[in-house]
């Protein structure tokens, strides 16, 4: 395989097998694009043994939360991630994407209550791939493309 | 099951069995009543209905049901006149009735509103509507209707027909009936057809679906056909509506193709759909539909209020 046109970081994060397209939106979702952060490299469209092609996300002197991790997982549910310290990678798992979706994304319906009252919305996922939700309020189910809209 | 205490929120969150138990607890209170005139299980009990939309008719069918049960009644019937003009949210709205009463009864304009007061109220809450969601316990009277009049729910061929995509009345009906042996049939104009992802999950669960736009072509095959109003309200877009405004009339000459022990049901209110010259004939149950949701809705509020 081609060396990654990439450098290495010497702490942070470094989130793999993104499936390819998807870097620029876990970029986004994770606000990493702000000015004052550390440095940010997105590699796209490399070749991957396990996906064909890929998108790889490094982040220099940031940790994800939970809640990040379970953001990347609905995005990217092949996601790796790799914890950096001094170059070498400390701690490395496998997102997962969880049963149950609490506070991280909006409901699509406009008339779902959520979107009115102050609610910590919650999501029961009813097929992990490709990803399907129902909304535990309004019982509306969203597919891929309105839960990355939502996000 | 524990009834005592449970909320009534969504027909999913109900079994086979807890469907059939709260349509035996009705038939036995309605023969007490009928027996008796009137039952005392909830003496000293009160009932907040919370109608945020006006719906005569439910609020009026529980309100009937609690006093029957020999319960009290408190609420209002629109939003306007309470402090929800003023900016109150649900929840506060919800924390404040419960210390008022034993349970309680809502009925609002947002999806997921009866579910949010359900978690912020500590008494019971049954959902009486929710904006185009779930309807339970019409859901509930309507399949007591069909049972009592048929003496059975499966092996029948059943219609619903009009506005199969706001219609949430339907929705919770097709949900509920696939826990029995029976064939769907749902007659709507395209742009109101079933939302996609409830006819897969009726699929899913075995129940034959037939999709049509074409009432004439089905309605001989019909052991009921509950029929739907057209809600203007429910449609963002009033030309939208226009459009297939007035699709459907059940009339004299369309039953004249219909089984001779055909039933039409209607959750009612009506507007045309059902033509007023079908009232007379053995066909229409929709009035004896109204009268069962009385002791449908006093079997749930004697459940979750835990006298019955």
């Amino acid at each position: 395989m081609a060396e990654l046109k990439v450098s290495a970081i010497r702490e942070g994060t470094v989130i793999d097998h993104i499936s390819a397209g998807k870097g620029l939106k876990v970029i986004e979702i994770l606000g990493l694009g702000r000015l004052n952060g550390g440095a940010v490299l997105l590699a796209m469209n490399v070749p991957s043994k396990k996906l064909g092609r890929k998108d790889i996300v490094k982040v220099e002197g940031r940790f994800l939360s939970e809640e990040e991790v379970n953001k990347i997982a609905l995005i990217a549910p092949s996601a790796t991630v790799n914890i950096i310290r001094d170059y070498k990678v400390v701690e490395k798992f496998k997102v997962e994407v969880p049963d149950v979706i609490e506070g991280i994304l909006r409901c699509a319906n406009p008339n779902c209550i959520t979107n009115h009252e102050y609610v910590t919305t919650k999501f029961y996922v009813i097929n992990k791939e490709p990803l399907k939700v129902r909304c535990y309020y309004c019982e509306r189910t969203m597919e891929e493309d309105e839960i990355l809209a939502n996000l | 099951m524990e009834w005592k205490g449970r909320d009534i929120i969504s027909i999913r969150d109900f079994s086979k069995e807890d469907i059939e138990f709260v349509l035996e607890t009705a038939e036995r209170l309605e023969r007490e009543l009928r027996e008796k005139g009137h039952l005392e299980y909830a003496k000293g009990k009160i009932l907040a209905t919370l109608f945020f939309e006006p719906s005569t008719r439910t609020r009026l069918s529980f309100e009937s049901a609690m006093h029957r049960l020999g319960g009290a009644v408190i609420g209002f019937a629109e939003a306007s006149t309470t402090s929800v003009k003023k900016g109150e949210s649900l929840r506060d709205t919800i924390k404040t009735v419960e210390q008022y009463s034993d349970v309680i009864v809502i009925r609002h304009p947002k999806e997921g509103a009866a579910r949010l007061a359900a978690e912020v109220a500590e008494i019971p809450v049954i959902n009486a509507g929710d904006g185009s969601n779930q309807h339970p316990t019409q859901t509930l009277l309507d399949l007591y209707t069909i049972k009592k009049e048929f003496g059975r729910i499966d092996g029948l061929k059943i219609g619903l027909l009009g506005d199969l995509k706001y219609g949430r009345t339907t929705h919770s009906l097709a949900e509920a009936l696939s826990f029995y042996d029976v064939e769907l049939y749902l007659i709507s104009p395209e742009l109101l057809r079933m939302p996609r992802h409830i006819v897969e999950e009726l699929r899913e669960r075995g129940v034959k679906v037939k999709e049509t736009s074409d009432l004439e072509a089905v309605i001989g095959e019909l052991d009921v056909l509950y029929v739907t109003r057209i809600q203007k309200e429910r449609f963002p877009d009033e030309q939208e509506y226009l459009k297939v405004k007035g699709s459907y009339q059940v009339n004299l000459a369309i039953l004249a193709k219909a089984k001779e022990n055909l039933k039409v049901m209607h959750p009612l209110p009506r507007v045309d759909e059902i033509h007023p010259e079908v009232d007379g004939t053995p066909h229409a149950i929709y009035f004896k539909q109204v009268f069962n949701g009385v002791p449908v809705r006093m079997a749930l509020l004697g459940l979750v209020l835990g006298v019955i």
